[in-house]
C-alpha cells in the first residue's frame, strides 16, 4: 500500500490524468443528459492526452525546437507524443461537432435530452 | 511538485467535477471552457508549446461554442414547443 | 408514355426502390374474401354460444398484455435503472482502482529511463533538422516523417463536416415552415446588429485573422502551424460571423468556397506528398530542398503543408458553426 502511495505521489502527472478520466467516466455513465455525456466524454479525451504528454516529459529538458543550432538528443523533450496529441486534440473537436449534430436532431424529435426518455419514445414507436 | 502546479492541478480537478454536479447545463459549458484554459497552461508546463496554442484556440475556443449554439439551439425549440404541431 | 410509367411500377427495381424509401403501399396481392356459405352461417351460430365464455376469456387476457405492456414503463424502468446504476458503480470504482494502481508502477515520471523516448525519438531530434529543414522539430515530425498521417487527420476533419451538413442542413427538400422556424429560431436569443460587438470585431478581427495567419506561416520555426493557426482564423471569421450576420460573410464565404478550398488543399497535399514519397523511396533526385533553417522559405514542402492544412481547419471551423447556426454554409 504504502509503495503505491508512493507511486502514486512519483507520477503525479499521471495520477492526475487517471483521476481526470475516472471523473469523466463517472459523468459518461451516470448521467441522463446528452450533452453531459458529451462533456464527460471530452474530460475523458484531455485525460488520455495529458498523460501521453506526461511520458514524453523529461525533467530538465527544453521544448523540441533547436535553438542555436544543438541538435544533441540531451537538450530536449521526445517530440513524438506531442505530435500524436496535437492530431488528437484536433480530431476530438470533429467527433465533438458530429455527437453534437445527433443531438440536435434528437431533440428535434423527441423533444427531450433525457435518454430514458428517448429510449421510452422510440419503444412506444416501435410498438 | 512546485505550489504552481498543485494549484493548477486542484483547479483542474475542481472543473471537472463542478462539471459532474452542475445542475445548470449553461455554467457547465463556461466551467469545461475554463477547465481546457487551465489545461493549456499545463501544456505549456510540460514543453509542449504547440499543444498549448491548439488547446488553447480549439478546446477554450471553437468546442464550447458549438456547445453554446447546441444549448441555443434546443432552447429556442423549447420556446416553440407549444405551437410546433408536427414532429420533425 | 402511360404504358411505359406502368411497366416501370412493376419492376424489381421500382420494388426495391419503394422498399427502402418505406412507403406503405402493399405489394402482395390482396387476398380474396371468404364466400359465406351456409356451413359457415351454421359455425357462426356455434360460436354465438360460446361468446360469452369467450368474451371472459379474453377480458382476462387483456388484462395479463396491459400488465406486460405498461411493465417497461412502470417497474421495469425502475428495476433497470437499480441495476443499472450498481452495474455502472462497480464499474467505475474498479476501473479507477485499476488505473491508479497502474499509475503508481509506471516508469517514474520525468526521467531519462521512460520507455517513450526510445531511438525513434532520438532520432528524430538528431537528425530531424538536418533532413526536413524545419527547425520546429515536432512540425517537420508531423508533416515530414509522418505526413501520411496528417493526410489522413485532415481529411477526418472534412468527413466531420460533411456528417453534420447530412445531419442538419437544411435544403430544397425540407418545408418552407421549416425553414423560417429555423431562421427565426437564429435570431431568437440575440439582437440584431449589436454596436458593442460591431465595435470590438472591428478591432479584433483583423488582429485575430493576421495573429491566424503569423502562426500558419511561422510554423516550422516556432510553436504552431497548421492546426493551431487554422483554428485562430476559424475563430476570427466566427466572430465576424457573431458582429455582422450571415449576409456579410456570404459574400466571400458561401458553399462553393467551401468545397474549392477543401477539395484544392487537400488534393495539393496528397499530390505533393505522392511526388516526394515517390522520389525518396526510389532515391531519385527531388528539387524540393531543406533550404537554410530558421528562414522563413525554407524547410521544403512544410510551409506550403502548413497552409493547406491551416486553410482545411479554418473552412472547417466555420463550416461547422455555419451548420450549426443555420443549417447551411
Amino acid at each position: 500500500m504504502g509503495e503505491i502511495l508512493s507511486g502514486l505521489f512519483t507520477n503525479y502527472y499521471e495520477t492526475v490524468s487517471m483521476i481526470l478520466f475516472g471523473i469523466g467516466f463517472t459523468t459518461l455513465l451516470f448521467h441522463k443528459n446528452l450533452l453531459k455525456k458529451i462533456m464527460g466524454l471530452n474530460i475523458m479525451d484531455t485525460a488520455v492526452c495529458l498523460l501521453l504528454a506526461a511520458h514524453g516529459y523529461i525533467e530538465g529538458r527544453k521544448a523540441p525546437i533547436v535553438v542555436d543550432g544543438v541538435t544533441a538528443v540531451e537538450a530536449y523533450i521526445n517530440p513524438v507524443p506531442s505530435g500524436l496529441v496535437l492530431t488528437g486534440i484536433v480530431v476530438s473537436v470533429s467527433v465533438t461537432s458530429v455527437m453534437l449534430a445527433l443531438t440536435i436532431r434528437l431533440y428535434r424529435r423527441y423533444h427531450t435530452l433525457d435518454i430514458d426518455e428517448i429510449s421510452k419514445a422510440v419503444q412506444k414507436e416501435g410498438k | 511538485m512546485g505550489v504552481f502546479t498543485f494549484l493548477l492541478f486542484v483547479g483542474l480537478i475542481i472543473c471537472a467535477l463542478y462539471v459532474c454536479f452542475a445542475k445548470n447545463l449553461l455554467t457547465s459549458i463556461v466551467v469545461f471552457m475554463a477547465y481546457s484554459v487551465v489545461m493549456s497552461i499545463i501544456w505549456l508546463l510540460l514543453e509542449s508549446p504547440d499543444l498549448a496554442i491548439t488547446e488553447a484556440a480549439v478546446g477554450a475556443g471553437v468546442t464550447s461554442v458549438l456547445f453554446f449554439v447546441t444549448l441555443k439551439k434546443i432552447h429556442a425549440m423549447d420556446d416553440r414547443k407549444d405551437t410546433e404541431d408536427e414532429q420533425d | 408514355m402511360s404504358r411505359i410509367r406502368e411497366d416501370y411500377e412493376k419492376t424489381a427495381w421500382r420494388r426495391l426502390v419503394h422498399f427502402i424509401n418505406g412507403d406503405e403501399k402493399d405489394m402482395t396481392e390482396e387476398a380474396g374474401y371468404e364466400v359465406e356459405t351456409e356451413a359457415t352461417t351454421q359455425r357462426i351460430h356455434d360460436e354465438f354460444f360460446e361468446e360469452a365464455e369467450w368474451n371472459h376469456r379474453k377480458e382476462k387476457a387483456d388484462t395479463m398484455l396491459s400488465q406486460y405492456e405498461e411493465w417497461p414503463e412502470t417497474k421495469g424502468v425502475v428495476y433497470f435503472r437499480k441495476l443499472y446504476n450498481l452495474i455502472a458503480g462497480v464499474i467505475c470504482v474498479a476501473i479507477i482502482a485499476l488505473l491508479l494502481i497502474t499509475a503508481a508502477q509506471l516508469p517514474s515520471f520525468g526521467g531519462t529511463d521512460n520507455p517513450a523516448s526510445n531511438e525513434v525519438a532520438e532520432r528524430y531530434i538528431e537528425k530531424g533538422m538536418e533532413e526536413t529543414g524545419a527547425v520546429n522539430i515536432v512540425a517537420g515530425m508531423i508533416l515530414d516523417y509522418r505526413a501520411f498521417d496528417t493526410l489522413g487527420e485532415s481529411h477526418v476533419l472534412f468527413l466531420g463536416v460533411c456528417c453534420v451538413m447530412i445531419l442538419l442542413r437544411l435544403d430544397g427538400t425540407e418545408s418552407e415552415r421549416v425553414k423560417k422556424e429555423a431562421e427565426s429560431n437564429d435570431r431568437i436569443y440575440e439582437p440584431k446588429n449589436d454596436a458593442i460587438l460591431q465595435c470590438v470585431a472591428k478591432v479584433l478581427v483583423p488582429v485575430i485573422m493576421l495573429f491566424g495567419i503569423y502562426v500558419v506561416f511561422n510554423g516550422h520555426i516556432s510553436p504552431g502551424g497548421g492546426f493551431s493557426g487554422g483554428s485562430i482564423i476559424g475563430a476570427g471569421l466566427i466572430l465576424y460571423l457573431n458582429a455582422y450576420g450571415f449576409k456579410k460573410t456570404g459574400r466571400f464565404f458561401t458553399m462553393k468556397t467551401f468545397s474549392v478550398i477543401s477539395v484544392l488543399a487537400l488534393g495539393f497535399y496528397a499530390i505533393s506528398k505522392t511526388y516526394s514519397f515517390f522520389t525518396g523511396a526510389n532515391h531519385l533526385e527531388s528539387f524540393i530542398s531543406a533550404g537554410t533553417p530558421g528562414e522563413l522559405l525554407s524547410a521544403g514542402l512544410i510551409l506550403p503543408l502548413n497552409i493547406c492544412v491551416g486553410m482545411v481547419v479554418a473552412s472547417t471551423m466555420y463550416g461547422l458553426y455555419a451548420l450549426f447556426r443555420k443549417g447551411g454554409i
